[in-house]
């Protein structure tokens, strides 16, 4: 019975575009726009969040010494800044342009499971509450890095670990519906005619990254929950004492670990790709190379795990396949890079802000993946284990890359989601703003890396000094530039500025500017045909 | 701050200059070391980071031609190709190529920092939260090295010396010249024993041991830190590593040995000697600062849920004899690690005197080293 | 109808997207007994077999070359007994047999149970460090202020690599009597 009522609710909405208003609409909505916005102003006031306690961090670090607060606590924003940039911004980002976007893209009316699409959102900002939480437990909140290394994060770790696996466990559960989600979607409700070598790579690199998290998530939810039962309920996974091997926990954390990297990664690829040739006004060189390129990115992420490991004291036998594997996986990111190259390659570019960052991302991704072959080469990586240069590495890849295609996505289909044209003059300040600085932040730490500072340190040696009093401002500038960003958006969101048309972009292709700007609240009830 | 803006000036008047001498004399790069092994992991690090260069500069260098020649501002057309096998196949094939060439002398490196064969001294290197502990294999000398940089340093009340952070109270020694092999392991958490100019980084794994090994070619003093996150402390566990000339090296090891013996007999003699309230509180006072403050804090109070506090409570105002076994065995499953090995009978006495006494515990009790003694023979 | 349908469609793929989510969580656990049979294979994480290998009768020993294994012991936190082997190391030829005594005192006037762990360094030379009886093998109850002369009896496989002249055997000594008290009062020790 209840499915009738359901159905005809449906149906009723779907010939009218009424919405119910207020809380209500948000709390209760299963329309992918709606959710597709929740997320995406989530992992917006997650990247604040992260990124004030990544400024407490800099504050500490701009002088040598202890001046701002002490070293357990210093952890705990180390800690709190990556799980939080990880699973609060850059994930739920891409999760909520997935939302709004997927269907647009393929002529979907909606998500193929509306009522979990709304769950698996609800569930997010309670995990985060509790992850929050846990830093008001006494003995703090945890201290072990977001990599959790047992035993640190077991035997030696506070009572807050508990609440910590708890909200990885929730966090873990949101992801997996998110990706069945869309892996569904992507198989069940494309329009007629959309086959898959015709899918948009956003779509494509979304559908490969969904696979990579029903793959991992569950492995990072079983090892929480190994940490959790050795800490209090006395197994021995990876308690030496009791028979276990803590390296065990690196293999098992890292197996999930590098994949993850790459899901953090594969959507911003498909992101790039879409605007590159809008604003080139040219094709996408290689389509079908870039989707076996992202296919083969994929498949060899599970099998590089251990590059995080080369000091963990593996037999050389070991050190050398991971060493060769990791090298392997340059190729198709190098493919990827040559293609975007390409496209742009004769054709007839402006620079609006969404390419600016775009083509941000091409430059400064390649940097961060070329000090990632530097990191493949074992013999070399004992050098540059665990410092400063590993985070100039992943920050590269993760701000100036997954941040910055986010941005640049932002900027590119803001005026479908809210109708208006976004403040081009804003938008470039925001851009080169954020550019200048995230280098001030950024690449000197190569330098105090190489030097020899370590991270994950409260207090350094003096001859540290100097860089790290330009990367703490680098940092700040950074910081405060993503206000004007903030401004972007509310002015968008607030209705304020010119009528966006259906398709701003001149070079811009696909179904989502089939549709009026801003996007109805139902859209392709009625599929698209697509030749 | 004068010299220092000085030497930034210089280094930016000398970047366009000389860039690679630049780099070293600010210490912007990779150290080459000591070692022949360092040498060649610096110079592999560079023919990477050259190889690297070259290829950003290409492919940049495509990309912003491209920027600034195919614009719609100067009034292109766009071409209207999307594929060319050709190329496609160059671009997977060449890289691979560069990879190749690239492996070829990494493995090589690999396989000669892994061979840990023909070695003429062992010493085991035991990291705990937050100090390291070295053990001799071949001789009977074993010690701890602890932080020497002064609180009041960290926290602003005093000048920071030159090495802050650097320094130990007693550094490692080793001999110039020989194959030096180090057998890593831990007591608690994961550390990661890194010396960079050895090229050497290796993890301490609690109940594993790994090794690694270097043979130095000058005599020196070289400074090192631990690599992996291991709690609070993290930052402030300091290695250094005194090089000596083999001959210098044996004699300062026999007089080690020597002193050593002559410790443990000065023991012997101290068993029958009572300590007066005032000498057990004044050493007291400095093992616990040296050994017992970064936790418990020099206040005593510890820090709320994660280091137990000592002040009005636990068994530093409890019974005597938990006390002393919580000192002498540690506590298994927190950091609480055992003094047994690193303090002396004298200083186990003084250090709980003092605990017992200072920051008004003022429970009276003395506690002396032959109490230790009786303890540890079981005759309490 | 044709709702339907389409309903019955996702639930086909959903049934094999779930399938998978609960295979790779059971996978995470998977990979320790996976791990450990790969260590055990390999000598990946330097830990010796807790079981005796049983030598052969006609080992040759392999007089051509000899081999230095050393001896490292430490005590687990909050362990409240000495313990350090009777020689800091033995020179043996391959397929020779060998005897090395560990000394283990308990200072507490209690009972207690231990449990050492050994860890081979090179890994891959636990492949062939073999031990015929070891105190390693099980838990040791210790009388209270108990002296115990512990030994363990072992060789080198012949087969040996040749580039392998040195080894590391250490043991951790850890303190296991809560850990058995907490887990069952009927487990009996072994007398």
């Amino acid at each position: 019975m209840s499915t009738v009522v359901a159905d005809s609710h449906d149906a009723h909405d779907e010939h009218h575009d009424h919405k119910p208003t207020g809380i209500k609409r948000w709390l209760f909505t299963t329309n992918h726009k709606d959710i597709g916005t929740l997320y995406l102003w989530f992992s917006f006031i997650m990247f604040f969040l992260g990124g004030s306690f990544a400024l407490v961090i800099r504050m500490e670090l701009f002088q040598p010494g202890m001046q701002v607060i002490d070293p357990h606590f210093f952890n705990q924003m180390t800690t709190m800044h990556g799980v939080i940039m990880v699973f609060g911004a850059v994930m739920p980002a891409f999760t909520g342009l997935a939302n709004w976007m997927v269907p647009l893209m393929i002529g979907a009316p909606d998500m193929a499971l509306p009522r979990m699409n709304n769950w698996s959102f609800w569930i997010l900002p309670v995990a985060f509450l509790i992850m929050l939480s846990s830093m008001f437990v006494p003995g703090g909140g945890p201290a072990f890095g977001w990599t959790f290394y047992a035993p640190l994060s077991t035997t030696y770790s506070g009572d807050s670990t508990a609440l910590f696996v708890f909200a990885m466990h929730i966090m873990g559960m949101s992801s997996i519906m998110g990706a069945i989600n869309v892996i569904v979607t992507i198989m069940n409700m494309r329009a007629p005619g959309m086959t898959y070598m015709k899918m948009p790579l956003f779509v494509w690199t979304w559908f490969i990254t969904a696979f990579l998290l029903i793959a991992v998530m569950p492995v990072l939810a079983g090892v929480v929950t190994m940490v959790l039962t050795d800490k209090f309920f006395g197994t021995s996974f990876f308690n030496a004492a009791g028979g276990g091997d803590p390296v065990l926990f690196q293999h098992l954390f890292w197996f999930f670990g590098h994949p993850e990297v790459y899901i953090m990664i594969l959507p911003s690829f498909g992101i790039v790709s879409a605007i590159i040739p809008a604003f080139a006004r040219k094709p996408l060189f290689g389509y079908a190379s870039m989707v076996y390129a992202t296919a083969s990115i994929a498949g060899l992420s599970f099998l590089v795990w251990a590059h995080h490991m080369f000091t963990t004291g593996m037999p050389t036998f070991a050190s050398l396949f991971f060493m060769y594997m990791t090298m392997l996986i340059a190729v198709p990111t190098g493919v990827k890079v040559f293609n975007w190259v390409s496209t742009m390659w004769r054709g007839a570019m402006t620079f609006e802000t969404p390419m600016l960052f775009a083509l941000a991302f091409v430059v400064l991704f390649t940097i961060g993946g070329l000090s990632g072959i530097m990191l493949a080469i074992t013999p070399v990586d004992y050098q540059y284990h665990d410092t400063y240069f590993v985070v100039a590495h992943f920050h590269y890849v993760l701000v100036s890359g997954a941040v910055f295609s986010i941005m640049a996505a932002a900027y590119y289909w803001l005026p479908k989601w809210s109708g208006v044209m976004y403040d081009e003059a804003l938008g470039k300040l925001h851009f080169w703003c954020s550019l200048v600085s995230v280098n001030i932040l950024f690449f000197p730490m190569h330098f105090v890396g190489l030097a020899g500072m370590p991270r994950r340190y409260p207090d350094y040696a003096l001859q540290f000094a100097d860089i790290n009093a330009i990367v703490s401002v680098g940092g700040f500038l950074f910081g405060f530039s993503q206000l004007i960003f903030l401004a972007v958006v509310l002015k968008c969101a607030m209705k304020k500025g010119e009528k966006a048309p259906a398709k701003p972009w001149e070079g811009a292709e696909g179904l989502e500017w089939t549709v009026p700007s801003p996007a109805p609240y139902h859209t392709f009830d009625t599929p698209p045909e697509v030749k | 701050m004068k010299a220092r803006l000085t030497r930034w000036f210089t280094a930016m008047v000398g970047l366009f200059l000389t860039p690679a001498t630049l780099a070293n004399e600010l210490r912007l790069n990779m150290t080459s070391g000591a070692t022949d092994m360092s040498q060649t992991v610096y110079d592999l690090h560079m023919l990477v980071f050259y190889i690297c260069v070259v290829i950003g500069v290409l492919v940049f260098g495509i990309m912003f031609w491209s920027i600034l020649r195919h614009r719609k501002s100067r009034g292109v057309t766009p071409a209207t190709f999307h594929d060319n096998v050709k190329v496609e196949i160059a671009w997977t094939v060449i890289p691979f190529l560069i990879l190749i060439g690239m492996a070829v002398p990494a493995t090589l490196t690999l396989l000669e920092l892994d061979n840990t064969d023909d070695s003429e001294l062992s010493i085991v290197v035991t990291g705990s939260q937050w100090r390291w502990h070295y053990n001799y294999l071949d001789y009977d000398v074993e010690f701890q090295s602890i932080l020497a940089t002064q609180n009041e340093q960290t926290y602003g009340r005093l000048p920071k010396g030159e090495n802050y952070l650097l320094e130990v109270d007693r550094a490692l020694v080793i001999p110039t010249d020989r194959k030096v092999r180090f057998l890593i392991t831990s007591d608690d958490v994961i550390h990661s024993w890194w010396v960079p100019e050895f090229a050497i980084k290796k993890d301490a794994n609690p109940g594993y041991i790994n090794e690694t090994w270097t043979r130095v070619n000058e005599p020196g003093i070289y400074r090192g830190v631990c690599a992996e996150l291991c709690g609070q402390g993290h930052a402030f566990m300091p290695i250094v590593v005194i090089a000596k000339k083999p001959a210098e090296f044996d004699a300062w090891i026999q007089e080690e040995e020597s002193r050593i013996a002559e410790r443990r007999a000065e023991e012997e003699r101290l068993l029958d000697m009572e300590m007066s309230m005032d000498e057990l509180m004044e050493l007291g006072q400095n093992i616990y600062l040296s050994q017992c403050a970064a936790c418990h804090q020099p206040n005593g109070r510890g820090i709320p849920g994660v280091f137990p506090g000592l002040v009005g409570e636990g068994v530093s105002v409890g019974d005597r004899n938990a006390h002393i076994d919580i000192v002498v065995n540690g506590s298994a499953g927190t950091a609480m690690q055992s003094f047994r090995a690193s303090l002396s009978m004298s200083e186990l006495a003084a250090v709980i005197t003092y605990e017992r006494n200072a920051w008004g515990n003022n429970t009276g009790d003395r506690v002396q080293p032959a109490d230790i003694h009786n303890f540890i023979q079981g005759n309490q | 109808m044709s709702e339907q349908h389409k309903q019955t469609d996702h639930s086909s793929i959903i049934t094999k997207l779930l399938a998978s989510v609960v295979i790779m969580f059971a996978f995470g656990f998977a990979l320790v007994p996976l791990y450990e049979k790969f260590c055990e294979l390999t000598g990946f994480n330097g830990r010796t077999d807790n079981t005796a290998s049983v030598a052969s009768e006609g080992m040759l020993i392999d007089t051509s070359r000899t081999v230095t294994v050393e001896f490292t012991t430490r005590t687990g936190r909050g362990a409240p007994w000495s313990f350090r082997p009777e020689v800091q190391s033995v020179t043996m030829h391959p397929g020779e047999i060998k005897v090395v005594n560990f000394l283990v005192e308990n200072h507490m006037n209690d009972a207690r149970v231990a449990q050492a762990l050994p860890s081979v360094s090179p890994g891959t030379a636990t492949l062939y460090l073999n031990k015929t009886e070891c105190f390693c093998f099980e838990q040791q109850p210790l009388a209270a202020n108990e002296k115990a002369v512990m030994p363990m009896r072992f060789y080198l496989d012949p087969d040996l690599p040749d580039d392998i002249r040195r080894l590391t055997l250490s043991y951790v000594m850890y303190d296991i009597t809560d850990q058995i008290q907490g887990r069952s009062q009927t487990a009996s020790r072994s007398e």
